[in-house]
């Protein structure tokens, strides 16, 4: 009964209430949504390191280093540059910055950053369900 | 969880923020929570204009809802400096539009 406490109920279904260790540092994606956004999650972790080119939904442009992601897809840039300075100087002093995952439109990324059989593989995989 | 990649490394330096209409706030991070919510204190708005130079209005102490943040940079201080505000001439940066 003691070591009950330490499982917790992780979902229930026809057959009964399923139980699992909470493991450290990983939760499950609770829907659909989420496990696809975890594609993406991942596909950004592999590309931590490369110098990538994020535009806003504000029409700026920043240039710099990956430096992370998190599961919102909040990215963190080193060494960055606004692409277009003459037009926005608004960032002139920032090398580092931390763009928030709901105003990125596009992320350019540097050509061998695109493994198009291993996105095409885990995209058709998902469609299908599982 | 997932690693989470937090502000905690600008907790107490100057930050620049850029909210979603637009508006460029300069001050020190105080806090901020996982909604990207952030406390800034000794904030000032850096105003762009083409017709005039910056101009930078006093805020104080403010709660910014991470809603509305586009972008959190660190401030470089030495490349601040070297900035002449006065003179900088821009447009003001375009709202978000989702």
């Amino acid at each position: 009964m003691a070591n009950a406490k330490r499982w917790t109920p992780l979902f229930r279904n026809k057959r009964g209430l399923f139980f699992s260790r909470r493991i450290r540092g990983f939760s499950f994606p609770r829907n659909e949504n989420e496990a696809k956004k975890m594609l993406f999650f991942s596909y950004f972790k592999e590309l931590v390191g490369k110098q990538v080119t994020v535009e806003l939904k504000n029409d700026l442009a920043i240039t710099g280093k990956l430096h992370s992601v998190d599961q919102y897809l909040n990215i963190k840039l080193e060494n960055t540059r606004v692409v277009d300075e003459e037009k926005y100087p608004h960032m002139m002093s920032v090398r580092n910055c931390f763009i928030r995952g709901s105003v990125v439109r596009y992320v350019q990324l540097p050509p061998d950053g695109v493994d198009i059989e291993i996105l095409h593989d885990a995209t058709r995989r998902e469609a299908r369900g599982g | 969880m997932s690693s989470s990649i937090g502000l905690e490394s600008l907790v107490d330096q100057t930050i620049s923020v850029i909210t979603n209409d637009g508006r460029n706030i300069v001050g020190v991070l105080k806090g901020f929570d996982q909604a990207t919510n952030i406390i800034l204190d000794e904030s000032h708005e850096r105003v762009y204009s083409t017709k005039e130079g910056v101009q930078q209005l006093v805020l104080g102490l403010y709660i910014i809802r991470g809603d509305n943040i586009s972008v959190v940079g660190e401030l470089d201080e030495e490349l601040d400096s070297n900035l002449n505000l006065s003179e900088l001439r821009a447009h003001p940066l375009k709202p978000v539009i989702h």
